[in-house]
């Protein structure tokens, strides 16, 4: 927080003309200043979640062209229009198999409260999809509220129990973050309680950064064998995902592929639950619009898109729009982790005076490594946490995931789709000229790629 | 009664699934190992194996219960993320031997390349010969003791983890610094020392001439100034004086 004026003075307020003269910069803003204030008052970096706050292109610069002469819709409620995806069928003993396109992306134990991964597993369960565990190991409330949960294999192995790998439903191992790929996880102090602390071997109350590559690996090679391992623990029973922050997403599409994964989960910049430093968060990966388009031309030029490796996209997924979208471009699920903590209660308004304490507001809150989270999901504090009924939550995310699924069949219905799956680059058009060359679909009113012809 | 998996013969799934299915008590012998990668990983019984011959990466991998012996060499990952039991090698290791273990014992009779111990989690190693550069990077518990030299950057970035040191230590990475040997010390370094001595190159080393080396413990917690709140203080400690001048 910044020094409040002096006694008597109210800040500028742009709405009063006795001001109009007054041109605020828009390379020294009056956050830029903050930001420099704070870093001068403090000497250390800003650390948050949230994922990258700027203006970027996004999914919503995209729009689906709909049926017309050339093509006809089909009858919602009427026609089926599937929604079900099937992940591993072809090394994995028992293949993961979703009931909805949408899931729920790794957030561990330690950054959520046991409440908020309760409320995720219920909700998740519910809607017939999977949730993931996090950098901290799988905790036995996890694993029990979540019909099927993604067992997270990190640089940190913080927690990492083979007992555990065996019981899970997949294997996602993780060699980067859209939020900051590149980079590990932070958990200050106030989160490393008795309990987090002993799950992750760690002292307590250290301010803890996790490590950003993995300890016994290196390179694309060295994974095809870890991958041979994991299989070789788990008798080749469940799937293994690999995950990428969206970075050089062709490359590392590929490159996953050849180290043998089942699905490849690509992690735009928009990512926002990790909590780790601001410049790291808007500087560093690319927008997942840009990212999707990458990744499918790799699977399609390896021969296995839509085939034996399923492609995951992740990264400010917001609706069921940005869902049919990822899908269309050549995603096989999309992958969702702000927009669920927010479905479970995030940024409640109703705790609005309790954000005024915290000098911020409902809707600003993003200090997710803080541990005082007024609406007791990013937290370990056990008042905190108890505000949060894991029942209730876990009935919205169960809603706000029916919304998104029938949104994405409604989309697909009017493009003509017995399933979701079938949505195609080309019912897609771009609003902007960078959306289209990002995404790879014409400008809207044109038969124009840019960069394409 | 030793049951023979000959891997010139069987394939590793076949051998790795036999060790998974195997009960407490059964001894199993693998030859021709030819550096094959993950052999004999994810044991859950109270098993023997050993292994005639090199192994690939990630041998004894996430190891739970039991004892595992190779005769020769292995390379990345030894007995990476070992819960349990012992994992022991007569030749040398290559690179993150005992990674992320979390508890018990591996022997690494030779050398030990670099990153040894990384991450290491509660698991106790035991080096005959040497260790390379970032051995006990990120340690966070457990004990690494080198009866040879340590290359560079030992322990950088360690938290409370413990390293024994023989020989020499040609530089200690961030945090790491060197401690003092208690009596409670030498007695963990005798027990690890004879824990492991069936390897004749750590039969005999003296604990008093080993070193101790851990965490300064200042990389715990970020450092946070607040010249504000210097400036407030300073503000209100001239008002006070202005104050008492008036008076």
């Amino acid at each position: 927080m910044t020094t409040p004026p002096p006694d008597g003075l109210e800040p500028v307020e742009a709405s009063d003309p006795g001001f109009w003269h007054l041109r605020e910069s828009y390379t020294f803003d009056r956050n830029v200043i903050a930001e420099i204030r704070r870093a001068a008052n403090t000497g250390i970096y800003r650390i948050r979640g949230w994922g990258a706050k700027r203006h970027l292109p996004t999914l919503d610069d995209l729009v689906f062209l709909g049926a017309s002469m050339s093509r006809y819709p089909l009858e919602g409620y009427r026609e089926a229009c599937g929604t079900d995806v099937v992940i591993g069928e072809d090394r994995a003993e028992r293949p993961v198999h979703l009931k909805i396109p949408v899931t729920i992306a790794g957030m561990s134990f330690g950054s959520l409260s046991a409440q908020a991964k309760e409320a995720l597993g219920r909700g998740a369960s519910a809607a017939g999809t999977s949730t993931t565990t996090g950098d901290g190991g799988m905790t036995e409330e996890e694993r029990q509220h979540s019909s099927t949960l993604v067992y997270q294999y990190l640089p940190s192995r913080y927690g990492m129990n083979p007992d555990h790998l065996r019981v899970a439903d997949a294997i996602e191992v993780v060699v980067g973050q859209g939020a900051k790929p590149g980079g590990g996880g932070m958990l200050l102090g106030q989160k490393i309680t008795e309990r987090v602390a002993e799950m992750r071997t760690l002292p307590e109350g250290i301010d803890q950064r996790s490590a950003c590559r993995h300890p016994d690996w290196t390179g694309p090679d060295d994974l095809e064998i870890k991958i041979g391992e994991l299989r070789e623990i788990t008798d080749w029973q469940v799937p293994i995902y690999v995950k990428v922050g969206a970075a050089r997403p062709y490359y590392d599409t590929a490159l996953a592929v050849k180290a043998g994964a089942d699905a490849v989960v690509v992690d735009g910049m928009q990512g926002g639950t990790a909590a780790t430093q601001d410049v790291f968060i808007e500087h560093v990966g690319i927008p997942t619009l840009a990212a999707i388009g990458e990744s499918v031309r790799a699977l399609r030029e390896l021969g296995v898109h839509r085939r034996e490796v399923k492609l995951i996209v992740a990264g400010g997924i917001r609706s069921g729009a940005d869902v049919a979208k990822a899908l269309a471009l050549g995603a096989d699920a999309a992958s969702i982790g702000t927009a669920a903590l927010i479905a479970i209660g995030d940024n409640d308004p109703a705790y609005e005076a309790e954000y005024r304490d915290l000098g911020t507001s409902a809707g600003f809150w993003e200090d997710f490594q803080a541990g005082n989270d007024p609406a007791g999901i990013t937290t370990q504090d056990p008042d905190l946490s108890a505000r949060l009924d894991p029942v209730l939550a876990g009935r919205r995310l169960a809603n706000y995931l029916q919304v998104l699924t029938i949104e994405t069949q409604i989309l697909a219905r009017a493009n003509g789709k017995s399933h979701v799956l079938n949505l195609e680059p080309e019912d897609l058009a771009a609003l902007t000229v960078e959306a289209a060359a990002m995404a790879k679909v014409p400008l809207a009113g044109t038969d124009w790629v840019p960069g394409v012809g | 009664m030793k049951r023979l998996f000959d891997l010139a013969q069987v394939s590793r799934r076949e051998l790795n699934q036999a060790l998974h299915d195997a009960s407490d008590g059964e001894s199993f012998e693998v030859t021709n190992p030819r550096g094959t990668h993950a052999v004999a990983c994810g044991i859950t019984a109270e098993i023997d194996v050993v292994v005639r011959g090199s192994v690939g990466y990630y041998c004894a991998g996430m190891h739970q219960r039991g004892r595992v012996l190779v005769e020769g060499n292995a390379s990345t990952g030894l007995a990476e993320n070992i819960m349990s039991g012992r994992v022991h090698i007569t030749g040398n290791a290559t690179m993150s031997a005992g990674a992320t273990g979390c508890g018990g014992l591996v022997v690494v009779g030779g050398n030990a390349g670099a990153r040894c111990g990384i991450s290491m989690k509660g698991v106790d190693i035991v080096v005959g010969g040497n260790v390379g550069h970032m051995s006990a990077f990120m340690a966070q518990a457990g004990n690494l003791v080198v009866c040879g030299d340590a290359a560079a950057d030992l322990g950088d970035s360690i938290y409370e983890a413990q390293i024994f040191v023989r020989g020499d230590v040609e530089s200690l990475g961030a945090d790491c610094i060197e401690k003092e040997m208690r009596p409670t010390h030498v007695e963990t370094l005798s027990r690890l020392l004879a824990a492991a001595a069936t390897v004749p190159a750590v039969n005999g080393p003296d604990p008093a001439d080993f070193r101790r080396y851990g965490s300064a413990r200042r990389l715990y917690n970020f450092t946070i100034d607040d010249v504000d709140a210097v400036a407030r203080a300073a503000r209100e400690r001239s008002e006070q004086e202005r104050d008492t001048r008036a008076a």
